[in-house]
Parts: C-alpha cells; structure tokens; sequence
C-alpha cells in the first residue's frame, strides 16, 4: 500500500479517509446510493410511465381524450412536483412509518424517493410520448388500431429512444435526491460526505464522496445515451 | 360503394364554428379510381378523413356498403377500417419498424396468424417493387420508396378501398408518376377503389376515371374526368384544369375557337395535319398544353379554322367521327 502512505503523508488526505477505502466503506455506500437510485427509479417508473401514458392518451390532442381525468392527475402531478424533496420528506415520515413502520432508514428513502419522483418520471413520460408525430397515430387509427394498440405498438415503441433519455434525466435526478438520506438516517455517498466529511470539517471526504457521485452520473449519462441512440433507427447507420 | 350523404363538418374555434364542409354528397362506385381536386384549405382533406371517421362529421352519414358509418357502434367501426386502407403525403410509416415489420403492423392489428403474415408481406412487397428492402428501416428510404412501403401496408388486409391524401405531394415528378402507375395497377388487378385528394391536376390527368371538384368546403361539379375537363362549368374548375388558357385566348381574333381534350383515349394520330391533309382544311393553334402518358395524349388545345362555315362543320364533323372531345369556346 505504497500509494496509499503517501497519501498519508499529505496532511489533505487524513487518515479518516484512507480508513474509508481501506475498509471498503466508500465503496459500500456508493453501492447503497446506486442501490436506492435503482430500486426508487424502477418502481418510480412502475407508477410513472402508466401515468405519463394516460396524461398522453387522455390530453385534448391525444387519442382519447377524457378531460376531467386529465386535469385531475394534471393536477395531483404538478402539486408533488412542487413540493421541495427534503420537505416532501418530512412530510412522509408519517406515512413511511405506516406503510414501513419506521420513519427512518433506506427503506423509508426509497418510499419517499418513488413518491417524489413518479410525478417527475410522468412528466418526463409524457414529453417523450407527444413526441410521437401525430400522423403515425393518425395512420395506425386508420388501420383499425384500438386505443391500447396504439399505445403499446405505436407510442411506446416510437417513443424509446426518448424514453430512454427521459429515464437517464430521472435517475440522475434521484441520484441527487439520495444525497439527503442522511437527514433520515439513511445511508449512502450523501449520508458519508455528511456525517463522516461535514460533520468532522473532513474537506477530503467530501470531495471524494463528490468525485465518487461525478464519475457515477457521468456513467449513467455516457451509457444511457449510447443505448439510446444504439435503439434509434431514425438514424441510419452503416 | 361509398355515399356520402349531407355530409357537414364544423370545428369550434374561438371566433366562432369554422365550416369545414357543408351540405357535401358524393358516390363513389366500386372500381373507380375517384380525385377529389381543390386548392388548399377547400376542405379535401377533411372529407377524405371523414369516410374513415378518422374525423367526425357534425352532421350527414357515410354510408359504406349499405353501413352507416356514423351509427355503427366503436368496435365495428375498427373492422370496418380494415377494409379502408389509407396512404399519407407524409408516408406515416413506424420508424423504428422494418419495412417488413411496418407491413405487418395492420396485420398485427387484425389478429393475423404470424405465417400467414409472412406470406402475405413477401407478396404485398413484390407488389411494390420492394422485396430487397424488407429488413430496412425508413430512414434509409427514399420518399419514393416510403410511399411503396405505406401503400403495402395499407393494402396488408385486402382492403377495398384506398384513400390518398396528397400522397405524391411530397413526391418528385417522376416519382410522382411511378407511384400513380402502381396505384392505377392496384386498381386495376386488384380491383381497390382508390380516392385520390390532390391539387395536383396531374395526378386526376393520368389515373382518374372520375373527379369531384371541391371549393369552400363544397363539392361544385363532379362527373367522368373527360367530361369535367371537356366542359368545366365553374370558375375552380375552369382555373384548375386551364390554368392560362383563359389569359392566353382571352384575346378574340374573330374566329371561332374550338377547345380540344385529350384524354388519352386517342391514339398520337398527328390529329393536326390529318386535318390538314384529309379535310384540307387550315387550323391555327392558339394554345396548347398537353402532355404524354403511355404514349397517349393528355390535356387541351384551342384551335381555330380558317375558312367559313362550311370548314368548320367539316372539321367538327371529323372531330365526332374520330371520338375526340372538344367545346366551342365563346
């Protein structure tokens, strides 16, 4: 461990620091934040892209158009999304103390992560599926095509390379939201910089835990695009 | 058979309901090849969406084979629609689909066994000239070649009928053409009824037995295209078929004018000097647009006769003995 010892011989790497790669620790909770972002995205999207679809489907434009329902999840969406996260988070200890019985934890943060950002990922849903030119669903009503057809053969296959943006937007978005399970009692990249890093005025633990969270959005961004255009055939490649 | 019947379409607007079409009736029988014909904003495309239902009529029944499409319940309509196939001046094809997968798409929709689908592709492809591109996906396409894949597709469930909306618009002209040959070929060995929306007088030129001539958002005159041409009787018309005919011979010389229209019933007999020759009779050409299909004449000429009386009832005469349209102009 040469490397690391002269790290340590550098008085801005403390020896609190090396102990967090020497156990592992910072690694750990980069998983932990992966982890939470992943399952929170997941199930986000479970209650999101449903309704992302239904604002698509039932909106005035859309090919079915119901305009009371869509006011009325127009309107659910908005006052979430409107809601600061860390507030929204103390707002649901009750709620994640019922459902989970206990206020605290990862598992409450993910509650909280998926009620906060399902309103979000239907937005981002939404977006994606009025990309969709109107004459293609024009062209698939005129084939005889139902409302469901056109949802799961024309929307959402025409739509995923958008898709796709939108959900990389939404995890980097939740990403960021983990950040502030510490104020929970959670765990993860954000609980470390806070605890370990703030709280002891450890500045190296903070950057590092930064430069951890760069190089993971960073992935998830370079990634997500790729694949993105790897799915789009409106681009023709050689 | 297709029946429209009072047909009205009005759409809200803040300014008041915005007429779209009022009072329109048309029939198109089994085996045409229909143009509805006139200039933008006429309301051509909202009546040829209307026969699909694609938009609701305000008012008035399309009746399709004896149905009544505004009364039929949602579930029938979509069945009903398999047998209107429709093609787009935008093509509206699936871009993340294959060729292939694009003309399998109406036949997902119908519930079609999946060999029974590659069948029916791989022959709905060779229709089209298209065999080669099957694993394409549209954006290595060219328009003309879109048009081929949206018009397989629309013809996938065997329809009877094949609406166009400005489906060369976005065409070069002599893509244009190709595309006409091959519905005119749909038409005539498949037997589909195909209407045409166009406000291009070509496209009723080349491949239309009947047209209907649409302006503010109603149906002027209609009838066999070698009459309406013949003879147009209003002002749209007039401007449509013979756009500078009117400015070229506005000019009276005295004589009298005959209009010739050509419709590609006659063969490219020099008509011009067999009058000269076989009546002796001598013909100026005041104007002159037609054009050459299949090596068959299409379009106008006015002519006047030199002579009297006597020549002109000859070379009238001759016009009828050989089944050559014409209209005295005045």
């Amino acid at each position: 461990m040469g490397f690391l010892n002269l790290l340590s011989s550098n008085s801005f790497f403390s020896q609190d620091l090396i102990a967090l790669f020497q156990d592992f620790t910072i690694f750990i909770s980069s998983f932990e934040t992966i982890y939470m972002t992943v399952i929170s995205v997941l199930l986000a999207y479970v209650i999101g892209l449903p309704l992302g679809i239904i604002l698509t489907v039932t909106d005035e434009s859309g090919i079915y158009p119901i305009k009371w329902l869509n006011t009325v999840l127009g309107i659910i969406v908005n006052v979430f999304r409107s809601i600061p996260f860390l507030i929204l988070m103390l707002a649901l200890m009750p709620l994640a103390s019922f459902i989970l019985s206990d206020s605290t934890g990862n598992p409450a943060m993910i509650l909280m992560l998926v009620i906060a950002s399902a309103p979000y990922v239907a937005r981002m849903v939404e977006s994606s599926a009025k990309e969709v030119n109107g004459g293609v669903l024009e062209a698939a009503k005129s084939m005889g095509a139902n409302t469901w057809q056109i949802v799961y053969k024309v929307i959402l296959p025409e739509s995923l390379p958008s898709l796709i943006v939108g959900g990389v937007i939404s995890t980097v978005t939740v990403f960021g939201y983990t950040a502030m399970s510490y104020a929970i009692g959670g765990t993860g990249l954000g609980a470390l910089a806070f605890n370990e890093g703030y709280v002891n005025s450890d500045w190296a633990i903070i950057w590092t835990c930064v430069l951890f969270m760069v190089i993971i959005v960073q992935l998830v961004q370079v990634l997500g695009m790729k694949l993105a255009n790897i799915l789009d055939k409106r681009i023709s490649k050689k | 058979m297709i029946q429209l019947v009072n047909l009205e379409k009005t759409y809200p607007s803040k300014s008041g309901a915005v007429t779209a079409l009022k009072g329109v009736n048309l029939t198109v029988e089994d085996g045409d090849i229909y143009g509805i014909i006139g200039l933008s904003g006429a309301g051509k495309s909202t009546l040829v969406r209307c026969i699909n239902l694609l938009e609701k009529p305000t008012s008035g029944n399309v009746i399709i084979d004896g149905e009544d499409l505004t009364k039929v319940k949602r579930a029938r309509l979509l069945e009903i629609r398999r047998n209107i196939g429709m093609i787009f001046q935008q093509f509206n094809l699936l871009d993340q689909r294959t060729v292939e997968d694009n003309v399998r798409f109406p036949l997902e929709i119908a519930k079609v066994k999946r060999e029974e689908q590659d069948e029916r592709i791989a022959s709905l492809l060779k229709i089209v000239k298209l065999e080669d591109k099957a694993k394409a996906y549209p954006s290595q396409l060219s328009g003309g070649q879109k048009q081929r894949v949206a018009i397989a597709r629309a013809l996938a469930t065997s329809p009877k009928y094949l609406l166009c909306d400005e489906a060369t618009s976005a065409l070069d002209p002599q893509t244009t053409e190709s595309i006409l040959d091959l519905l005119k070929e749909i038409n005539k060995t498949l037997g589909v009824t195909v209407i045409i929306i166009t406000h291009e007088m070509k496209v009723i030129e080349k491949i239309c037995t009947k047209v209907a001539v649409i302006d503010h958002s109603n149906i002027v005159e209609n009838g066999r295209v070698s009459e309406v041409f013949a003879d147009p009787k209003s002002d749209i018309a007039k401007q449509l078929i013979i756009p500078d005919l009117i400015r070229y011979t506005a000019h009276k010389t005295g004589d009298r004018q005959l209009r010739l229209v050509f419709n590609g019933e006659l063969t490219d007999r020099p008509l011009i000097s067999a009058l000269a020759k076989d009546l002796g009779v001598a013909v100026n050409i005041l104007y002159a647009d037609t054009k050459n299909y299949d090596g068959r004449p299409y379009g106008h000429m006015v002519i006047t006769v030199a002579g009297g009386q006597a020549e002109f009832d000859k070379v009238v005469k001759y016009l009828d003995q050989n089944g050559i349209n014409y209209k005295e102009q005045l």
